[in-house]
């Protein structure tokens, strides 16, 4: 019998992943592995608990059938991914595929396999990834991890309530928000923003509303500190006044889930937030109702936020499953990875998810999920034109340090809590000294 | 030949060989090492070598998945320049300081309720300690819903007892953020410090008590000249286990708060974890969990000194 030695076995295997790949792509079937090949994915709760239902009873009997894998689900809370891959990664032992948030893959980089092989070929496929999938999951060298999604945000309003006070449409500008949240405060209706310590909601309002003032961290080329700006001090007067006139102020303490009860209990008229509240609203309406007895997601709309001085900008969650470079089952997980995110694949979990996420990569935007509920057809594009922190520098290890760190919402906590505005922007400004430099 | 010689000539046949191990193990030297052996074995493997990869990675640049380099002290010395490092460090002294205070009053004074004859005295003694047995996760996310800015059923008895008029944002402001979690940890640790200092009580002799009674010592007096100088061993031991893990605490301010807002509950181990595992950066985490050892070996010494002069007297 011929031997087969190591070098030209791993030859063959990677001359096969890059031929098959193609075909993977364009069926969703991969080759069938022995039995007894398990492919571990560690990824969060969903928000939108009917995709954890498709994943496990739709998606693990198919990766048998297509794959010949077993495929070993764990969903942990979002908050835990980071303690767990830390873990993993210093052990060199744990899930093969690690679903990550934000920038995690820059800064997993020396620990995750390279994907850019399969990641290249489903972008081709696929339209293209957003300008902020890539920023979080491509080091400009090479792919860190195959993007899988973005968790939109944007405002979810009361409709009604909003019209009571003479908006027919959401706020275009911040100055138009401030007053119509100005007057909606006064009527017991205030908008509810957090600005805690938590890792969707704080950032996603706060980092946007600094660049819609002209503010950043960085310069472009991610090195200089440019916090201590004119446009940034104004931004933070301007969040000053803005969260007297129209916030709740219990706002200072509030998680990622504290603004969804509030707003389902009708405390506040508009929140920035992922699609949950209204998916949740719509689906228990004889729970979730308006002081009017009504169903409460009759009375929620969406928009972007508003308008700054710059322009308008958004900051959305993006999710990159990353394939660690301590699995033993590199071309299983690979395979699966190129299989989960083609297209016929991905579709089931892309429907369950009912506009709650969207596909990373643009040609999800054409999908008839979008024209089905005209309520949540604001997210069908909310990954075009999305920034990560560090903008308009790389999504680096610094970037995730000042996010973790959050010293930009600390920046505006702090002057909302009293501390001059000029102290609050040289505080923040000194500690991303010391990260960049 | 005598009886006795027969006796001994037959037990000395009938003895044994005994082995190399038996022979040694008959030594107290070695049987007392060997004993220990599991212990060393234990300790060694989950508290000296976590102990010493903490210091080695505190001395390096090391981060997630990146072994690192030795740097020195360079990263105590940027501790010192982190503002938010040394606000961590004056809220985890006000932190353990209020906490242990008010945990050793309230203990004290439940355990001297506890130790008092009543009916339902053992159902009482188990419901006390319900705080304790909880899983500190699931408590605290009962009181983080208590502390809601919205839904607080604290604000809203107050409100209903016409105690307050607007309400109470009781995380959300930075001083009370602060005594909102001491008041979490106060209740969570109160039922340590009763029952440890209640199993204290139990053994003091009840004679004293009456023969101080019988000269016309009134109460206080009793328990200031008997009951406290007998108890202030055990008190002294609770104390410092209690000032350990008050220092040391994670889990309570990480649900409650996560060190916000603004960084006016952040402690030790949270910003540790914030830095070693929020930014992957280990080495730096390391330096600031190590950052209490010091602080947390000065208290120990002190009150184990202090411990040995009570035993002494």
């Amino acid at each position: 019998m011929a031997r087969i030695h190591r070098r030209k076995f791993l030859k063959l295997s990677a001359a096969g992943a890059a031929g098959g790949l193609a075909g993977i792509l364009a069926t969703g079937r991969a080759p069938a592995y022995a039995q007894g090949t398990t492919v571990h994915w560690l990824r969060w709760n969903d928000f939108v608990p009917s995709s954890d239902k498709v994943l496990r009873e739709q998606i693990i009997p198919q990766a048998a059938k297509d794959l010949g894998i077993t495929l070993n689900i764990e969903m942990i809370n979002g908050n835990d991914i980071q303690a767990r891959t830390t873990a993993a990664i210093q052990s060199g032992t744990g899930p093969d595929v690690i679903c990550a948030l934000n920038n995690w893959p820059q800064l997993y980089a020396a620990s995750v396999a390279e994907v850019t092989d399969i990641t290249e070929a489903i972008g081709k496929a696929q339209g293209g990834f957003y300008a902020e999938s890539t920023a979080v999951a491509n080091d400009g060298k090479r792919w860190l991890g195959v993007p899988w999604c973005i968790v939109g945000a944007e405002n979810s309003y009361r409709k009604s309530w909003f019209e009571a006070v003479g908006a027919t449409k959401f706020p275009e500008t911040w100055d138009e928000y401030r007053a119509v949240g100005k007057k909606l405060k006064a009527k017991g209706q205030p908008i509810g923003q957090t600005l805690g310590h938590s890792f969707g909601d704080p950032p996603t309002f706060w980092y946007p509303f600094l660049w819609s003032f002209g503010g950043a961290e960085v310069d472009q080329s991610g090195k200089k500190v440019v916090l201590d700006s004119k446009q940034t001090l104004e931004s933070v007067k301007y969040a000053v006044g803005f969260w007297k006139d129209c916030c709740d102020e219990g706002g200072l303490a509030w998680d990622d889930s504290s603004n969804n009860r509030a707003f389902l209990a009708g405390t506040i008229s508009s929140t920035l937030n992922g699609a949950s509240i209204y998916l949740l609203a719509k689906r228990e309406p004889d729970k979730y109702q308006t002081e009017k007895g009504t169903p409460l997601y009759q009375d929620i709309l969406h928009g972007r936020l508003p308008k700054g001085p710059a322009g308008q900008f958004s900051y959305q969650l993006p999710m990159t499953n990353m394939l660690m470079g301590y699995s033993k089952q590199q071309d299983a997980a690979k395979k699966f990875l190129a299989w989960i995110t083609s297209k016929p694949v991905y579709q089931a979990w892309f429907d369950s998810q009912g506009g709650y996420s969207v596909g990373a990569t643009t040609s999800w935007e054409q999908d008839p999920i979008w024209k089905k509920d005209p309520v949540m057809a604001p997210f069908r594009d909310v990954g075009r034109g999305a920034h990560f922190p560090g903008y308009p520098g790389p999504a680096n290890r610094n970037a995730a340090e000042v996010l973790s760190k959050y010293i930009i919402i600390d920046m505006y906590a702090k002057a909302v809590q009293g501390m001059a505005a000029e102290d609050a922007v040289k505080w923040a400004s000194g500690e991303l000294q010391k990260i960049y430099t | 030949m005598a009886v006795s010689d027969v006796i001994s000539q037959r037990a000395y046949v009938a003895a044994p060989r005994r082995s190399a191990a038996t022979r040694l193990l008959e030594d107290e030297r070695w049987l007392a090492a060997a004993l220990l052996l599991p212990t060393v074995i234990l300790l060694g493997l989950f508290i000296a070598y976590p102990f010493a990869e903490g210091v080695w990675l505190s001395v390096t640049d090391a981060r997630v998945g990146i072994p690192g380099h030795f740097v020195g002290l360079a990263n105590f010395t940027a501790l010192l320049h982190d503002s938010i490092f040394r606000v961590a460090v004056w809220n985890t002294f006000v932190y353990t300081a209020v906490a242990t205070v008010f945990k050793l009053a309230l203990g004290l004074w439940l355990a001297l309720l506890l130790n008092r004859h009543f009916r339902g005295k053992a159902f009482t003694r188990a419901f006390v300690l319900l705080p304790f047995i909880i899983p500190t996760v699931l408590s605290t996310f009962a009181w983080k819903w208590m502390f809601d800015p919205t839904f607080s059923v604290i604000n809203w008895s107050l409100f209903q007892l016409g105690l307050i008029h607007s309400r109470i944002n009781w995380l959300g402001d930075p001083s009370l953020a602060l005594i909102s979690v001491i008041i979490v940890n106060v209740w969570r640790g109160v039922p340590f410090y009763a029952i440890s200092l209640l199993a204290g009580l139990q053994t003091i002799n009840p004679e004293l008590q009456e023969a101080a009674a019988i000269d016309g010592a009134r109460p206080w007096q009793r328990f200031w000249h008997v009951t406290w100088p007998l108890l202030l061993p055990v008190t002294m031991v609770v104390v410092l286990f209690s000032v350990i893990q008050t220092f040391a605490d994670f889990q309570l301010v990480y649900v409650l708060t996560g060190g916000g807002p603004a960084n006016a509950t952040q402690l030790f181990a949270t910003y540790a974890y914030q830095i070693g595992v929020g930014t992957g950066l280990l080495s730096e985490g390391a330096a600031v969990s190590l950052a209490m050892f010091p602080f947390l070996l000065i208290i120990v010494v002190v009150q184990l000194l202090y411990i040995r002069r009570v035993e002494v007297h």
